[in-house]
């Protein structure tokens, strides 16, 4: 069995995972980045709109402001120690991007450019502000490429196409982790004093989405498999504007440049539902503005969707209207959104510049997941005891920041804030630990798994519970939610399980690049992911941020000021889930600060 | 409506299938306007759970799954049915070795990639002020279009120079250099010149143009190319690029 010995292993290639690496290099570590992917083909290359720091390179901002916009467009769920670490820290983060070379777009005057996005405002919920400095729409994808060219720069070890499987526990301390090595098939061992999941979201759970195939959540079932428990997991972000059916992403940044949202009788709806900011209402909000247009038969031609419009005619008429000096032209969406145009000509053949766009709902971000302190180290329970050497950043991290419903544009300065704090953590960390000894045959448990996935010989093949799984959830987790639908989902999910335990057929017995075998177990995770999801948003009875119940429409904040924690007993073969909601919501900017406590969230 | 691929195939493990041959699929119920890369995936789930490729993201960005489609490269999730008609044939980029069925090695293309300097370098201390280097709205447009490149590697596997000599750089790591050489803030442009008028490096591309067509993010590869050979014939990128 290959093995290997590094002071930390970093497993995931994104923007958190890189930036960790960096930091922990820098810091003198001994270092290396596992990853199933080429680092440059990891999710956070899709991101678009822009990365959220209160520059005030064009308005007056401050990083007060973007922390109140982050905990209300949580709807109070963020912990407010954590968001104001953020928004503090963005500032710094974004700035060190450019040192490093990201190509921003820039102001007349040659600074960092930034435009309006969704919930970010000025001065307490005042008006919008430019926050979100961008590189066109593409970039998600110019700082991951930056990172890894540092990271390249740095000399950091990469095990690319490296798919990790298990985490490495020995008396409950982090030993290392097990990779699959994708060309040969071969286990290998990473024997580490630091392990960090920097692996991304879970969006392929639900059938549309923004997410990338990749997207499947591994990270954070291998932890909740060793014990780790899943924070805050019915909080999952339905992007208001996906491309109809396809899910891919249109950025809010189209709002942030004027675009707006009509449905069949060319009605700007958005005007009701937030008379304020309108279209540049948080996700949760207008994500079930769209759906409530739907279910009044206000949708296009009696279809789920509703129109985008970033036409310059269009635009340009709300803005004189509302009194708004700006004013765009083709030339001007063209430089500003070209790969949104690119998607929409590619994929739908519609031209934005002429026509609106048909968008819904799509699944998009995962608020919860591996609950951190704001080092990044995972905390265990309720008292926020640390696990020892282990360590998470990123989507798959719940620090929590985002609370009930992320920001636009908070998901990257997460990455980078928290991923270099990370960094520097297990730096510093790793100095002054011993390697936790490997237990004997580490590989044992994920070798016989793996080998009864390989020769699995049932009648099920992987898709048909894959898409059974994303069907119903997408119907019964979705925007909204009962009691009804949701076990519903718990039932269906359980029965899928079976299926998947008993009934699955690989049909790839091989070992080099078996993806067959990768996929099955890919869903094993998603289907873990789905169930505690589906039971975290049965057990909360109330409405809040992402987590919207029909049956329980206002939000409680008398008995639900509380983080879910989420942890599986029993055996693989049989698991439940123990559910603890003792774990409360920091206030510590409420108690100085009036303006922090939690109110009824108006836009 | 009904879709026949015909793939090429390879699986070094399996006696029979251990070297290159075609296999043909049928697909029915199939949308014009659904991509290559369902269509693959519809292959490997639905028929035959063999079959290996690359891809994450779905929707050109990450650059996983380029192939050659119909005898062009292509990324299968960037071509629609409508684009190719009913008959697909499908097979891995040339050039590079390949693995299993669409995977090819990627390693040498990286390699070439990492052999340029692909980073930012300015040693200079950063503002005093703690903030962002300044630059002009025009020199950041000056290399606006190379940061598009997603390292999917279509420009580099479809050229004829690439071919007939691994070892050249290729057009790929040439445009991830332009980025840097024409940025107004770099400090390196001087010591990737020099990378890239070696034998292997930019003086191999004859223009033969077949890199522009495949590149998915329309980036003017040949374009940056000559961009590139002017600034080593006046020994810097000042001035070569006038917006
Ligand atoms: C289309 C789209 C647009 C977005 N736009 C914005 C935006 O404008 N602003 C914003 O703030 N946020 C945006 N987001 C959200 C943000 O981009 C993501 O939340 C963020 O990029 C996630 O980064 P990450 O580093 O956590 O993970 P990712 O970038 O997803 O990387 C995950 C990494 O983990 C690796 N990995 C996963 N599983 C394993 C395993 N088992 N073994 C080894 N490696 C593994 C993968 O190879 C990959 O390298 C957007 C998201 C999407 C989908
Ligand atoms: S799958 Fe990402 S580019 Fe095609």
């Amino acid at each position: 069995m290959p093995t290997h010995q590094f002071d930390a292993i970093i497993v995931g290639a994104g923007g958190a995972g890189l930036m960790a690496a960096l930091y922990a290099s820098k810091g003198g570590a001994n270092v290396a980045v596992v990853s199933k992917l080429y680092p440059t083909r990891s999710h956070t290359g899709a991101a678009q709109g822009g990365i959220g720091a209160a520059l005030g390179n064009l308005e007056e901002d401050k990083p007060i402001w973007h922390a109140y916009d982050t905990v209300k467009g949580g709807d109070y769920l963020a912990d407010q120690n954590a968001a104001m670490v953020l928004a503090e820290n963005a500032i710094d983060a974004v700035i060190e991007l450019e040192h490093m070379g990201l190509p921003f777009d820039r102001t007349p005057d040659g600074r960092i450019s930034q435009r309006r996005f969704g919930g970010h405002t000025s001065n307490f919920g005042e008006k919008a502000v430019p926050r979100a400095c961008h590189a066109a729409d593409r970039t998600g994808h110019m700082i991951l490429q930056t990172l890894y060219q540092q990271c390249i720069k740095q000399q950091v070890r990469f095990f690319d196409e490296f798919h990790v499987v298990d985490l490495i526990m020995n008396d409950g301390k982090t030993a290392g982790v097990i990779a699959v090595e994708l060309s040969t098939g071969q286990l290998h061992v990473f024997h580490a004093k630091a392990v960090m999941f920097a692996t991304g979201g879970w969006g392929r759970v639900w059938s549309v989405t923004s997410n990338a195939h990749s997207l499947t959540g591994d990270g954070a079932a291998i932890a909740l498999r060793r014990g780790i428990p899943m924070q805050d997991m019915e909080f999952f972000q339905f992007h208001p504007t996906g491309i109809y059916k396809m899910g891919i992403l249109i950025t809010e940044g189209v709002r942030g440049e004027g675009g707006v949202l009509l449905n069949r009788h060319g009605e700007r709806f958005m005007e009701k539902y937030a008379p304020n900011i309108k279209d540049l209402a948080s996700r949760d909000v207008v994500s079930r503005a769209i759906y409530l247009e739907v279910r009044e038969g206000n949708g296009i031609n009696g279809k789920p969707y509703v129109y985008l419009d970033i036409r310059p005619e269009t635009v340009n008429r709300y803005f004189a209207e509302a009194g708004d000096s700006r004013r765009i032209d083709r030339e001007y969406v063209e430089k500003k959104l070209p790969d949104i145009l690119d998607f929409c000509r590619t994929y739908l053949g519609v031209d934005p510049v002429k026509e609106p766009m048909p968008v819904q709902p799509t699944a998009h971000y995962a608020m919860g997941g591996i609950p951190t302190n704001v080092n990044a180290e995972v905390v265990i329970d309720a008292d926020w005891t640390v696990a020892p050497g282990l360590y998470a950043a990123g989507e798959v991290a719940c620090v929590s920041v985002h609370g009930a419903n992320r920001l636009g544009t908070n998901s990257l300065v997460d990455l980078i804030v928290f991923g270099r704090r990370g960094g520097m953590a297990i730096a510093d960390y790793v100095k002054q630990a011993d390697f936790v000894p490997l237990p004997d045959n580490p590989t044992a448990e994920i070798e016989a798994e793996l080998e009864r996935l390989r020769n699995s010989k049932g009648k099920t093949k992987p898709y048909e519970i894959r898409q059974q799984m994303q069907e119903l959830m997408m119907a019964n987790v979705g925007v909204f939610r009962t009691e009804e639908l949701l076990q519903g989902a718990v039932d269906g999910l359980k029965e899928l399980r079976e299926r998947y335990r008993t009934d699955l057929i690989v049909e790839d017995g091989g070992m080099q690049f078996n993806t067959d075998l990768l996929e099955a177990w890919e869903l094993g995770c998603m289907l873990d992911l789905a169930e505690v999801t589906a039971l975290s948003a049965l057990n909360r009875k109330e409405s809040r941020g992402a987590h919207s119940r029909e049956d329980y429409k206002q939000r409680d904040d008398e008995n639900w000021m509380v983080h879910t924690l989420a942890y599986r007993e029993g055996s693989d073969d049989d698991p439940s889930y123990r559910l603890d909601t003792s774990k409360k919501v920091d206030l510590s900017l409420a108690e100085e600060d009036e303006r922090f406590k939690p109110k009824e969230r108006v836009y | 409506m009904q879709v026949t691929f015909r793939i090429r195939r390879y699986n070094p493990e399996v006696a029979g299938k251990d070297k290159p041959y075609w296999q043909e699929f049928t697909l029915d119920d199939v949308e014009p306007t659904d991509r290559v890369l369902e269509l693959l995936h519809r292959i490997k789930w639905e028929q035959d759970g063999t079959l290996a490729l690359r891809r994450s993201c779905a929707h050109g960005v990450c650059g996983s799954d380029a192939m050659r489609i119909n005898g062009v490269n292509r990324l299968a999730c960037k071509v629609l049915m409508k684009d190719v008609g009913t008959k697909i044939q499908v097979e891995p980029i040339l050039g590079l070795p390949v693995l299993k069925d669409l995977i090819v090695d990627m390693e040498p293309f990286f390699e070439h990639y990492r052999s340029v300097m692909p980073y930012f370098v300015n040693d200079d201390p950063p503002p005093a002020d703690g903030r962002e280097r300044l630059q002009s709205q025009e020199d950041r447009e000056k290399f606006d279009d190379t940061t598009k490149c997603i390292l999917c590697a279509c420009c580099t596997t479809s050229c004829p120079s690439f071919w007939a000599n691994g070892e050249y750089v290729g057009p790929a790591a040439i445009v991830q250099a332009h980025r840097f050489i024409f940025d107004t803030r770099d400090q390196a442009a001087k010591e990737r010149l020099d990378i890239l008028s070696a034998p292997n490096g930019v003086w191999r591309c004859r223009t033969i143009f077949n890199c522009t067509p495949a590149c998915p993010r329309e980036i003017e590869v040949t374009r940056a190319l000559g961009e590139v050979k002017l600034a080593i014939r006046k020994g810097s990128p000042e001035g070569v690029i006038k917006v």
